[in-house]
């Protein structure tokens, strides 16, 4: 069985006064799609925001490869290698597409692929005709492919995305279906977020479910398909 | 013909040095979101260090422009020095607290440059082999000015090639649009931090150093230069480098034009069109409006409570202090002094001056830069009723607030429409406009003017510009130093507890609501700005009825009275007592101005209360009154402050 | 038969050139719960900020009981009967939840700009009668700062009857909630359409809520009116569930 590449144990986060997780734990192996499911505000951007550093943890621990990175600083967190892509997209909507990869650039890594915007156009043809517009004046779905592209261009070996289908037309979610799988391929371990139950089962290899901030359930996504139970208590199907 | 282009050439060197101030400020503020109050101090170390490499190095060829270069590094690294020492613990803060701290700033470097270079100005050395004039249209233009007027579109150039040509300055305008997604992408802001206060700053050094064969350094050059760079960079659009290059030219063809056609009303123009600029663009030239930032989030402000018993009790206290102490006076003349009295009296009026600036500041969530011009407003409201009709005190008390009051209803309707920094600006403009007309004595200009029109003898002076008005004393039976002292704790207690009841009226509730969630005021049938609007005026009058005061308390009143640093204290006062409680700025106030009272029999006290700022900033960042919240506070029983003194 | 509550016809918006909404028009009545389905960037939110006067439609008519309220301030929309939710709950943090609900009621009768007696004194029966109304009653003191996401929709709910409307705007009334306290917000919302007869429309990504509780659904697709009908014939529309609903829902109801 492969090792970890990341894994979080028992964490803790809190908003003011509010617990937003309790004793989360969940962990990637390498190579592997696992998906975090459940509804909003159940807790899945905040993990993985506390994953990537952007919220301070409480408690608890978050290793990548075996090493502590709890309590790093998201820049920090990066440069070793996790890449992050969030929900709201977040471009920088006065640079151009070029500008915003060139934000992402970072040095080649070991045991991970090498990106560079060239390699990125082929994967997503759409974002090359348009290379010198402001971020801002792309579609949603455009955008979405281009904050994923930008978060390659730092070659991370590890990627956080959360909720990639969200808002996006049919026809796009296939298409974002079939980069996770590129991706994957190319040797990445994926963690992702989703509320779209059949985008998650046509990309990944094992689900969590999260509600309230607990882990819920864990397993393949064949057991998943065959526990209507779980299915019917945790998520909007 | 040669007349006008060597004024328009005059204008565009005259253009370089706030060219240069402004885009630094510009740059900080677009990365940081800090606005810099202390960068003019920056031009003026500039300045300084310039002459003494001068001196070192000499004044030949290479050297002197070496010399240039190494005062605008030094200074950078200054900034770099105030980025990683004092910033960077703050970023966390409310904005407006890091401001006050840039605030201090100023003052130690004030007092820095005074003890290093001496209160004499000094004449700034000549440029080698540029130190004559051509002749242009037969008229004559200093060399100097030539390489001024290259310098602008030279940096202008240098700045886009950096920001649009480089990975550095590709993170920087990212950094400015989102810093928490950079950080995410693996980017260090520390140094994009760091690097950009060090530009910013070399940048205010290099303005500083290159004006030095015109104009030379002085000690009044940082907030002389502070506020023409805030109307550049406010009329240019923050975190605009070409806005700020057009504004900056704009501003210094306006000088030199206008010290021709209104050789008196120069500084009132610049901030008129400041003015103009704002209400037909908001945000500037080339300006955008502000993007909801991913920057820190305030923690909300508790509910507010009525007094509770220890508040009372301290209250309470404190009044039968203020009462008993002209008794004590009378008795024990040794120990509690005239000077006791004075000082209590100076204290209360800034108090009330405070708590009316807090009022549209915190519940109304409107940072006013440029209340001084009702505090000094008030003052002349009545000083001029006194001159020029003789009027008893107890008239000028009520013409004081109402005149003010006339004032923020003018200004207000301009300033409401805006929110945030552009708010604070344009309050700071009209303050400016309003000081320049008492400095200048506009009014005396224009009653000449129509005097000459319909040939009436006009008076000759009304404000009478720097010499002020003078002779305004209280009425007999209010004359003795005991009852003045009497009636300035009785106005302003009055006063207190006024605004106080208006903020737990609907009306203050009102404002409150404003300010958590425009959108859901809106959504409620609130006319926000109509609300504000009123806010602004209400606290407009009690800010000149503290001038009222204070006008019957010194006997005269002199444009300093309206001045940007006595906004500035005010500003610091209720941030220093904490934004966020009604007791605030009361104990700011009272604090500041008896410590003030305190440096100011020392030498160096500038750089005595500058440092006192900035360590409360660094312990205290959410005001005095918070002294509660921390290990100190909670171990002496003051219990958690903000909620306790609510 | 009756005037409608709202009546909304050929409205459009566009943002540079971009069709936001085109050409909408629909009808709303009495006692009805109309829920607004459609991809991010349909122009839900567009079309909810024109009702509610936050945007200015570019053409077409928005009549509220038969009042043409087109382009209307937000202020005047509230008072002439809107009353709105908002997506991220829009509450006065710095006040406790009664205090959020008598500023509303405050107001309600022009009372804003009195400035003697205390605000908090003021309504204090009416706002607790209608926190009652949303289960809140025991928490009218807290901070609005503390209280859990799902009580914060609440109290938006009582702040937003608090003028007595006859037309609720709730953007997105879920979000954000567990799945429990969803089936009891929009119970809640249900019972208090048919006690005061007004109507309500929603915007909702949770799709149990949607076909649960709405009596009628438009979905919204690239700014145009793709489909509206009852929930049976909204979910059996091919076209809603090719560019929607997609495949997950198919499932269900094959």
């Amino acid at each position: 069985m492969s090792v970890a590449v990341l894994e979080a144990e028992g964490l803790h986060t809190y908003y003011g006064g509010a617990h937003i997780l309790s004793d989360l734990s969940l962990s990637l192996r390498d190579g592997e799609v696992v998906v975090l499911l459940g509804r909003n505000g159940a807790g899945k951007t905040t993990t993985m925001k506390s994953i990537m550093g952007l919220v301070r943890v409480r408690a608890g621990s978050v290793t990548m490869h075996g090493r502590n990175i709890t309590g790093w600083e998201p820049h920090v967190i990066a440069c070793a290698g996790v890449g992050y892509v969030p929900e709201d997209r977040r471009i920088f909507s006065d640079l151009t597409i070029m500008e915003n990869l060139e934000v992402g650039r970072q040095p080649a890594r070991e045991g991970a692929p090498t990106w560079t915007p060239e390699r990125l156009f082929e994967l997503f043809p759409n974002l090359a005709e348009m290379r010198s517009r402001p971020g801002g004046r792309i579609s949603g779905g455009e955008q979405q492919m281009l904050t994923l592209a930008r978060t390659l261009m730092g070659n991370p070996r590890v990627l956080l995305l959360d909720e990639p289908s969200e808002g996006l037309a049919p026809v796009i979610i296939d298409q974002m279906a079939a980069t996770i799988q590129a991706l994957k391929e190319q040797g990445l371990s994926i963690l992702l977020s989703e509320q779209n139950l059949h985008f998650a089962t046509s990309v990944s290899d094992r689900a969590y479910i999260i509600e309230k901030g607990r882990i819920r359930y864990d397993g393949t996504m064949e057991e998943l398909a065959a526990n209507a139970e779980v299915r019917n208590t945790y998520l909007t199907v | 013909m040669g007349d006008f282009i060597v004024t328009l050439l005059t204008g565009l060197s005259s253009a370089a040095a706030l060219f240069l101030v402004a885009s630094g400020l510009s740059i900080i503020f677009g990365v940081t979101r800090i606005v810099n109050f202390a960068h003019g101090s920056f031009y003026m170390l500039g300045s300084y260090i310039g002459v003494t490499m001068v001196t070192a190095l000499g004044s030949g060829g290479i050297a002197y422009w070496l010399a240039l270069l190494i005062a605008a590094v030094a200074v950078g690294v200054i900034g770099v020095a105030m980025e990683v020492l004092l910033l960077r613990r703050v970023y966390q803060a409310p904005e407006l607290f890091q401001l006050i701290a840039t605030f201090g700033v100023i003052l130690v470097i004030q007092d820095v440059t005074l003890w290093i270079w001496g209160p004499e100005d000094i004449v700034g050395p000549r440029a080698p082999g540029l130190s004559g004039a051509v002749t242009i249209f037969g008229e004559k233009l200093p060399e100097y000015d030539l390489v001024l007027i290259a310098v602008s579109p030279v940096v202008l150039i240098g700045l886009w090639l950096l920001f649009n040509r480089t990975r550095w300055g590709t993170l920087v305008r990212a950094a400015t649009l989102d810093r928490q997604m950079v950080a995410a992408l693996g980017v260090n802001q520390r140094w994009l931090f760091t690097g950009v206060l060090f530009l910013g700053s070399a940048l205010a050094g290099l303005g500083g150093a290159i004006q030095l064969p015109k104009g030379g350094a002085d000690l009044l050059m940082d907030f002389n230069i502070i506020a023409a760079a805030f109307v550049v960079v406010v009329v240019g659009g923050m975190g605009s480098i070409g806005g700020a290059f057009l504004a900056a030219m704009l501003i210094g063809l306006l000088q030199t034009f206008g010290i021709q056609i209104f050789p008196n009303s120069t500084l009132i123009l610049m901030f008129l069109v400041m003015a103009v600029v704002l209400i037909f663009r908001p945000w500037g030239l080339l300006g955008k409006p502000e993007s909801p930032g991913h920057g820190p989030v305030e923690a909300p402000e508790a509910p507010l409570r009525p007094a509770n018993r220890k508040l009372r009790i301290i209250g309470s206290g404190v009044l039968a202090f203020l009462l008993m102490l002209p008794v004590a006076h009378l008795l024990l003349p040794s120990i509690i002094g005239d000077f006791t009295l004075v000082l209590v009296v100076e204290i209360m009026i800034y108090v009330l001056f405070a708590a009316a600036l807090h009022f549209i500041m915190g519940p109304g969530g409107l940072v006013s830069f440029g209340h001084a011009a009702f505090f000094g407003g008030g003052a002349y409201a009545a000083a001029l009723m006194v001159k020029f009709t003789d009027a008893p005190m107890e008239i000028a008390f009520w013409v004081a607030p109402i005149g003010a009051a006339l004032l923020a209803i003018l200004f207000g309707w301009f300033c409401v429409r805006l929110t945030g920094v552009y708010f604070a600006m344009l309050t700071l403009a009209f303050a400016q406009i309003a000081w320049a007309i008492m400095f200048q004595d506009a009014p005396a200009s224009v009653a000449k003017a129509l005097g000459e029109w319909f040939g009436w003898t006009a008076v000759e002076q009304i404000t009478a510009g720097d010499d002020g008005i003078l002779g305004i004393w209280p009425a007999e039976w209010a004359s003795s130093r005991v009852t003045y002292y009497y009636l300035t704790v009785g106005l302003v207690v009055a006063g207190l507890l006024v605004l106080r009841r208006i903020l737990f009226a609907p009306f203050g509730y009102t404002l409150r609501a404003g300010r958590d969630s425009p959108l859901r005021a809106a959504a409620i049938g609130i006319d926000l700005k109509q609300h504000q609007w009123i806010a602004f005026t209400i606290s407009g009058a009690f800010a000149g009825l503290a001038g009222a005061l204070f006008v019957y308390s010194k006997g005269s009143v002199f444009p300093t009275s309206m001045e940007i640093a006595r906004s500035f204290d005010a500003l610091l006062m209720v941030l220093l007592g904490g934004v966020h409680s009604l007791v605030g700025p009361i104990v700011g106030a009272a604090t500041f101005t008896w410590l003030n009272d305190i440096f100011n029999e020392l030498s160096y006290w500038r750089f005595l209360l500058g440092a006192t700022i900035i360590a409360l900033v660094l312990l205290l960042p959410n005001g005095l009154v918070s002294l509660g919240d921390t290990s100190v506070g909670r171990r002496l029983g003051l219990g958690p402050g903000r909620e306790a003194l609510a | 038969m009756s005037t409608p509550i709202l009546e909304v016809s050929n409205l459009s918006k566009a943002y540079g050139g971009v069709q936001a909404v085109q050409d909408v028009s629909f009808v709303l009545n009495a006692g009805e719960l109309l829920a607004l389905i459609g991809p991010n960037g349909a122009g839900k939110t567009t079309c909810f900020n024109m009702l509610m006067g936050q945007i200015k439609p570019d053409s077409g008519v928005i009549r509220l009981k038969g009042n043409d309220i087109t382009g209307r301030p937000p202020q005047r929309i509230w008072r002439m009967g809107v009353g709105r939710t908002f997506q991220i709950t829009a509450t006065f943090t710095s006040m406790t939840v009664r205090e959020n609900v008598q500023m509303a009621l405050i107001n309600h009768q022009h009372a804003s700009r009195r400035w003697w007696k205390p605000a908090a004194a003021t309504d204090v029966a009416h706002a607790d009668a209608l926190l009652g109304r949303v289960g809140m009653a025991e928490q009218g003191d807290r901070a609005c700062s503390v209280l859990a996401y799902g009580d914060l929709k609440r109290v938006e709910l009582a702040v937003a009857l608090a003028n007595d409307p006859d037309l609720l705007l709730m953007d997105e009334p879920t979000a954000g909630m567990a799945p429990k306290e969803r089936i009891e917000l929009m119970q809640l919302a249900a019972d208090i359409v048919s006690e005061r007869g007004i109507g309500v429309l929603f915007t909702e990504h949770d799709m149990d809520v949607v076909f649960a509780h709405a009596h009628r659904i438009m979905v919204l697709n690239r700014g145009c009116l793709l489909a509206e009908g009852a929930p049976k014939s909204v979910r059996a529309n091919a076209q809603v569930r090719e560019i929607y609903l997609g495949s997950t829902v198919r499932a269900e109801v094959e």
